[in-house]
């Protein structure tokens, strides 16, 4: 099941894109309480979307960003655009996810 | 004459026991009304941000995306999920579980108890060979809970009170329970939630009595996760350092009955969004 | 370390480095992610690991949406947007953070200088939203308070 949830809507020329991530970003800062361990680091440091294939963003975030991350742009764009939302964390693990603007 | 004197005498006691929580709630909203007035009454659903304007901002911020989006995609899921035997939790209830959040808590006059949303969850998994799962931590039971209540968005609670001796019991223990002082820090459920409303203890502003039930369970972001009600009540009983009851317990099941009773005329708006 | 090779960790300095005006930026390879500036504890030295100066012009054209009190330090709402034209980048910066830096969005041609997140705020803290423009970085602050201590646990 995808961990990104995506919402396009175009207006007036402009697509105001919302999307929300399901993902822990753990900090590496919080300790297990139970064993006093840190907890790994596990955060998303890179999300890209493109429209029709063509970059529009290339965000860089870091642990600061919360848990379960929301995310907000918009772009020049139409209706029926193919939108392409992607992210890397710093374990290597990956997803994306792709819809048309409504 | 006489006799018919004496069993009017008789009667007025049935009066008053069904009076007396209409009379309660019309008291507890005219209060409100009084210490609000700029609050519509719909809006008594939203809690807190009903009547701060600072925290409904980020409330609204909130509700651009809200983080219980995923929780309720989670809670669809295990809705759906058979148990071992084949059956699903719709399989128990009105309209296949769906819509129906707005009829709980009842009182089950045959078995003289409140049965709530979460309570008739457990009973269901346990007719069908299941374990009850625990009301905390924002487990299976909270996401299958914050699923229905998602669904049933809109619909106005209307808790009925039947005309018996345990309904009216069950509905005076939860309000006994409510308005008693307890704990090392010596507060009654009243004195933050009526009393004190809208002023600031250390840095919250607690919220009214009235529509406190009807956003649950909520997303706590402070949390990370999902809150049952019960939760919520077990954890401000802790807080005043009072003893606490489990989730399920008759205490709280009639805790639940009198603030959902408070409640009446409220839509459902469930998950909520909390700090 | 000097400061050749500090600056060169930076993706965003592609364009100062090969002093070309402007991001060059290609479908294929993205610039990796510039765990310099991520991991740099002082907010002045974070903001000279990104744009290679501290030279950076409040400006009202920066419109810097935050709360003034956060409901809940773990997820504070922050929304940034400009009338500013030809911006490339959008940072935002939380002063007392243990990292200052907390984000940051490389905008193409096609993207509107407008962004919005959720981030999570040790304490009170002065967050900064800087654009960068040319070779300009205009900014706008905000104080946002966070509390702790509430009776609601």
């Amino acid at each position: 099941m995808s961990t990104i949830k995506m919402r396009s809507k175009e207006s007036n020329g402009v697509v105001t894109v919302k999307a929300l991530i399901k993902h822990p970003m753990e900090t590496g800062q919080r300790k297990n309480k139970k064993t006093g361990d840190l907890i790994p680091a596990h955060y998303i440091q890179e999300v890209h979307s493109k429209a029709n294939g063509k970059d529009v963003i290339t965000i860089y975030w870091g642990p600061a960003v919360s848990k379960n991350p929301y995310l907000t742009f918009k772009y020049k764009g139409n209706k029926g655009d193919n939108l392409e939302i992607s992210w890397v964390d710093n374990q290597g693990n990956k997803d994306s996810k792709t819809g048309k603007v409504k | 004459m006489f006799k018919k004197l004496l069993i009017l005498v008789l009667l007025l006691p049935t009066f008053s026991v069904v009076a007396s929580p209409e009379r309660d709630f019309k008291d507890f909203v005219n209060f409100f009304e009084n210490r609000f007035p700029n609050t519509p009454f719909e809006d008594y659903k939203n809690g807190v941000y009903s009547i701060d304007m600072s925290a409904r901002e980020q409330w609204e911020a909130m509700e651009e995306f809200p983080p219980y989006e995923l929780n309720v995609d989670h809670g669809e899921e295990l809705f759906h999920k058979p148990f071992k035997n084949g059956n699903t939790y719709g399989s128990c209830f009105d309209n296949e579980g769906i819509g129906i959040r707005h009829n709980y808590p009842y009182f089950d006059t045959t078995r003289n108890k409140v049965i709530t949303l979460e309570g008739a969850l457990n009973d269901c998994r346990v007719k069908n060979g299941e374990k009850p799962l625990s009301y905390y931590k924002g487990k299976e039971l909270a996401h299958v809970s914050a699923y229905i209540a998602y669904t049933s968005r809109g619909n106005k609670f209307n808790v009925e009170i039947p005309n018996t001796k345990e309904a009216l019991e069950a509905y005076e223990d939860g309000k006994r329970l409510y308005f008693t002082k307890k704990g090392q820090l010596n507060f009654s459920c009243a004195d933050c939630h009526v009393y004190q409303t809208g002023t600031k203890l250390r840095a919250d502003i607690p919220s009214p009595a009235i529509g406190h039930p009807t956003h649950f369970p909520v997303y706590r972001s402070g949390m990370g996760r999902l809150v049952t009600l019960h939760e919520r009540f077990a954890g401000c009983l802790n807080r005043i350092r009072a003893k606490s009851f489990p989730g399920g317990s008759d205490e709280l099941n009639n805790l639940e009955f009198f603030t959902t009773f408070m409640s009446n005329g409220l839509e459902v708006n469930g998950p909520g969004s909390r700090k | 370390m000097n400061r050749r090779n500090f600056i060169k960790n930076s993706m965003l300095f592609a364009g100062t480095l090969a002093a070309v005006p402007s991001v060059i930026f290609t479908n294929k390879a993205y610039a990796a992610w510039p765990k310099k500036s991520f991991d740099i504890k002082d907010l002045k030295d974070s903001i000279n690991s990104v744009y290679g100066h501290n030279n950076l012009e409040e400006s009202s054209k920066v419109k810097l949406k935050a709360p003034s009190i956060a409901e809940n330090g773990a997820i504070v709402p922050i929304n940034v947007s400009t009338t500013i034209d030809n911006v490339e980048s959008i940072m935002i910066f939380v002063e007392n953070n243990p990292q200052p830096l907390s984000s940051g969005y490389q905008l193409t041609e096609l993207a509107e200088p407008a962004i919005g997140t959720r981030l999570k705020m040790g304490k009170t803290s002065n967050v900064m939203a800087a654009v960068k423009s040319g070779n300009k970085v205009f900014t706008s602050t905000k104080e946002v308070k966070v509390t702790i201590g509430g009776c609601g646990g």
